[in-house]
């Protein structure tokens, strides 16, 4: 594209404006993490922090793709929880049976998301109830499978998802990586990805021009189920065990709708992106380190977190300035 | 040869509303078709009925002799027929190039290909004159003449058989607009069909091969474009049976007609006086005062500005320009709150009463009570026995059947729903009522109590701007009717000059006949 050059980065950065302020407010404050870290950048500091990082990115991953079409998945953390207990059970022995049974998790994860979806599309219901309501059904499943902590995971396998590549790049953030290349871009570049985005910004123009709104939709939801299935496979190579911990889930949801704006996604829909959202959670993640670092007592935590989130949010708010009828203040 | 498009026996009722009764159009290949009426006649009805948007309640469409019966958009969009609607069908986050390839986009391994997404968007601009237009930009950013100008290029690169535009030309300027009649000469010229409903006779007159006039839902007449003389089109719009549909008017007050009096001027200021009145483009130098005791009406077209101009007095609209004086004092309207001025303040009576109007969960009480609210407070506290009785004497002045006075205010009819919604503005006692197509929706009976309200209202030296969609009501209510056209008000029409026939032309912008 060499017609207009200008015209286009102009556009461009216009549109990932969200993306690049959580990249570059991700970037200083890893900078200073690690200046201020007594082990500065090695390998295993940049390992943990990925690890931390990339769990809540696929969990927020999972959440940007019903916020795009201005819905809502309040069950994100209880898909992940629920995939920590499949995997706590079903990921162990032969590399075949290992194999089978990460296709199980990542099943069960877009079995969760396709009955979100169908709820959601079908039964036209309100996102964030549907989803409030499926939750505790994941979750209720999650503690019916294990009632108390326990499991296993094949530790090999698990100590390679956690560990470094050559010793130098986190193999989690290698799976990030291909997640978004093998999924989210392709589905940003296809008919159904493009409808989401369309079904955001304005459902019923995207129905008078001929969008798939259903489809669209259901698909939204249940990708999110598989990126939350995703990072609940991870969270099973961190801790080597499952749980069925409610808190954790709960958690989890409230942090991914966090990161989802603090990378840029807009709640009403139709603009963002997973890029950005990745962005997001790793600078949610960067807070809890740089307080670790700054020796600032773990209770102030969530005080600082709000106040980034604050801060993060009223920036993208600035746009309603220009309003300029007052009544579209109030709608 | 069998025409391209026949719908015959096209009825559709809203509720109690007929939109449409046994309505028909016939379209052929390379004519272009224009479709005419009132405000309400139905025309746009008809043409979602055809683009699928709405089911008709009986009738047959036929597409080349063959019957079809649309599911969605979708389905009409894949029988060749595209339409370009008054609510734009454009996606505002998505960039124009996404928008105009939405429905079938160009694809390389099973993805989008960008590059010929923007070479289709670029040709499909450059058709219509609108290479300013870049095809990354955010429709958002985009300024309402451009949108319309993408949402035509949209419709166009679909490749349509039957293009439907609905006042698809509304918003844009004179040369875009002779750009898109350009285009549209050429589609027809290659045998497309088009159908378009526009309030401009004069595009009216330069574009259409064949017209069809609707009135009420009906069709009356189709014929040659240049065959009638335009006087005859809007007798057809208006119809002789036009006042027998409507309630007979309350008598006008005896007043002599033309402004008021020397005496009158001389010995007190307008109650409201607006001076070159401006807002976003919508609204263009607006002059007018009203004096105690009058009832102003705003005509033309539906979406001339007349409800901006409304929702400017009220302070809903940010960055108007101008000067607002209410009985010689300027005062700065900056929100809803602000128009309850000492000795009276300004009431809006809303479009739509279901959210602009009404807490519809909320008793009739509570509702009525609302807009006064500091009327009867002490101290922060509510002082319910002064409320209680306001609130008798309200029910009873508009006579809101009793039984439903403490039951929620959606249980209420249309009618006595718009009643409860003047009543809480009339609570606050207010000296200027800006009324915003009241009636709308509402049945015969309650309509000639409102109008007899509005009269009582007025000699009671309160001043009302009303906007009605619906002439005969101008005619009836008001002293004077200032007509819009596009933001700016382009006559006035007072005493013997008020008529059907001048309110239709002058709306559209012809001249109208002398005072009889």
């Amino acid at each position: 594209m060499t017609a207009r050059p200008r015209g286009d980065l102009r556009y461009w950065l216009a549109a990932q404006r969200g993306p690049l302020i959580a990249a570059a407010l991700f970037a200083a404050m890893f900078a200073l993490f690690v200046t201020e870290h007594p082990a500065g950048l090695s390998a295993n500091v940049v390992n943990t922090a990925a690890n931390k990082g990339v769990l809540l990115a696929f969990v927020a991953i999972a959440q940007t793709l019903p916020v795009l079409t201005s819905g809502l998945d309040l069950s994100v953390g209880s898909v992940f929880v629920l995939a920590n207990c499949v995997a706590s059970t079903l990921v162990t022995g032969s590399p075949l049976e290992i194999a089978l049974g990460v296709a199980a998790v990542l099943g069960c994860g877009l079995v969760c998301g396709a009955l979100n979806g169908l709820v959601v599309v079908v039964g036209r219901l309100q996102p964030i109830i549907a989803t409030l309501a499926t939750g505790a059904i994941y979750g209720g499943v999650a503690l019916w499978l294990r009632p108390t902590p326990g499991g296993a995971i094949d530790e090999d396998f698990a100590d390679f998802v956690t560990g470094s590549a050559g010793g130098v790049v986190p193999v989690s953030l290698l799976v990030l990586i291909a997640a978004i290349v093998l999924v989210w871009i392709p589905y940003r570049r296809s008919v159904a990805g493009r409808a989401a985005y369309a079904i955001g910004s304005s459902e019923q123009a995207a129905y008078m021009s001929g969008v798939p709104v259903a489809r669209s939709k259901f698909l939204a939801y249940m990708l999110a189920g598989l990126f939350a299935a995703i990072a609940g496979l991870l969270l099973t190579c961190v801790t080597y065990s499952g749980e069925a911990n409610a808190l954790l889930g709960g958690s989890y949801t409230l942090s991914s709708v966090a990161a989802v704006v603090v990378g840029g996604t807009s709640l009403y829909g139709g603009a963002g992106g997973a890029i950005g959202t990745i962005f997001g959670a790793f600078v949610l993640r960067t807070i809890g380190d740089l307080l670790f670092v700054f020796d600032i007592d773990a209770l102030a935590q969530p005080l600082f977190l709000g106040v980034v989130l604050l801060v993060s949010v009223s920036l993208g708010s600035l746009r309603l300035l220009k309003v300029k009828k007052r009544l579209d203040l109030y709608r | 040869m069998t025409s391209l498009l026949r719908m015959e026996g096209i009825s559709k009722r809203y509720g109690g509303v007929r939109a449409l009764e046994d309505a028909r159009l016939t379209c052929e290949r390379g004519r272009i078709h224009a479709v005419l009426g009132e405000n309400g006649a139905g025309k746009s009805t008809l043409l979602k009925v055809l683009a699928g948007v709405v089911a008709p309640d009986a009738g047959t469409i036929e597409l080349d002799g063959v019957p079809v019966g649309f599911t969605g958009p979708a389905a009409a969009r894949r029988a060749g027929i595209v339409s370009v609607f008054q609510e734009l069908s454009l996606m505002p986050d998505l960039s124009v190039a996404d928008n105009i390839c939405i429905t079938d986009p160009p694809k390389r391994w099973g993805l989008i290909d960008h590059r010929a997404q923007r070479r289709i968007a670029e040709q499909a601009l450059a058709r219509v004159g609108a290479e300013d237009i870049h095809p990354l930009a955010p429709v958002r950013d985009l300024p309402l003449s451009r949108r319309q100008m993408v949402e035509i290029a949209k419709a166009l690169a679909r490749d349509p058989k039957l293009l439907l535009l609905d006042e698809a030309t509304s918003a844009l300027t004179a040369a875009d607009v002779a750009q898109v009649f350009g285009v549209l000469r050429q589609l027809r010229d290659r045998g497309l069909a088009i159908v378009f409903i526009s309030h401009r006779m004069n595009e009216i007159a330069e574009l259409a091969d064949d017209c069809s006039v609707y009135r009420n839902g009906r069709h009356v007449s189709t014929f040659v474009a240049g065959s009638v003389p335009p006087g005859e089109i809007i007798e057809m719009m208006i119809g002789r049976d036009y006042s027998s549909v409507f309630p007979p008017r309350p008598p006008r007050r005896p007043r002599p007609p033309g402004p008021p009096g020397p005496a009158q001027r001389a010995s007190e200021p307008p109650v409201l006086k607006v001076t070159q009145l401006s807002w976003a483009g919508r609204l263009r130098d607006i002059d007018f005062e009203i004096w105690p005791g009058e009832v102003i009406g705003l005509g033309g077209l539906d979406g001339q500005g007349q409800r901006e101009l409304l929702l400017a007095l009220f302070g809903a609209l940010k960055g108007v320009r101008g000067e607002v004086a209410v009985n010689g004092v300027a005062v700065a309207l900056s929100s809803p709150a602000r128009t309850q001025l000492p000795g009276g303040g300004i009431a809006l009576i809303p479009e739509d009463r279901k959210t602009e109007g009404l807490m519809l969960p909320m008793s009739v009480r509570d509702n009525l009570s609302f807009a006064a609210i500091d009327r009867f407070t002490r101290f922060g506290l509510i002082d319910r026995a002064s409320e209680q009785t306001a609130i008798d004497a309200m029910i009873q002045l508009l006579r809101i059947r009793a039984d439903g006075v403490d039951g929620p205010v959606a249980a209420l009819s249309g009618g006595n729903q718009q009643k409860v919604v003047l009543g809480k503005w009339l609570m606050t006692r207010p000296q200027i009522i800006l009324l915003n197509d009241p009636t709308r929706g509402i049945d015969v009976g309650t309509k000639q109590e409102l109008y007899q309200l509005l009269h009582q209202l007025a000699a009671d030296r309160a001043a009302l701007l009303f906007y009605s969609t619906d002439y005969a009501e101008l005619i009836g209510c008001c002293d004077r009717v200032l007509i819009l056209y596009d933001g700016e008000i382009v006559r006035v029409l007072e005493g013997g000059a008020l008529t059907e026939h001048n309110l239709v032309a002058a709306a559209h912008n012809l001249a109208t006949e002398p005072a009889a």
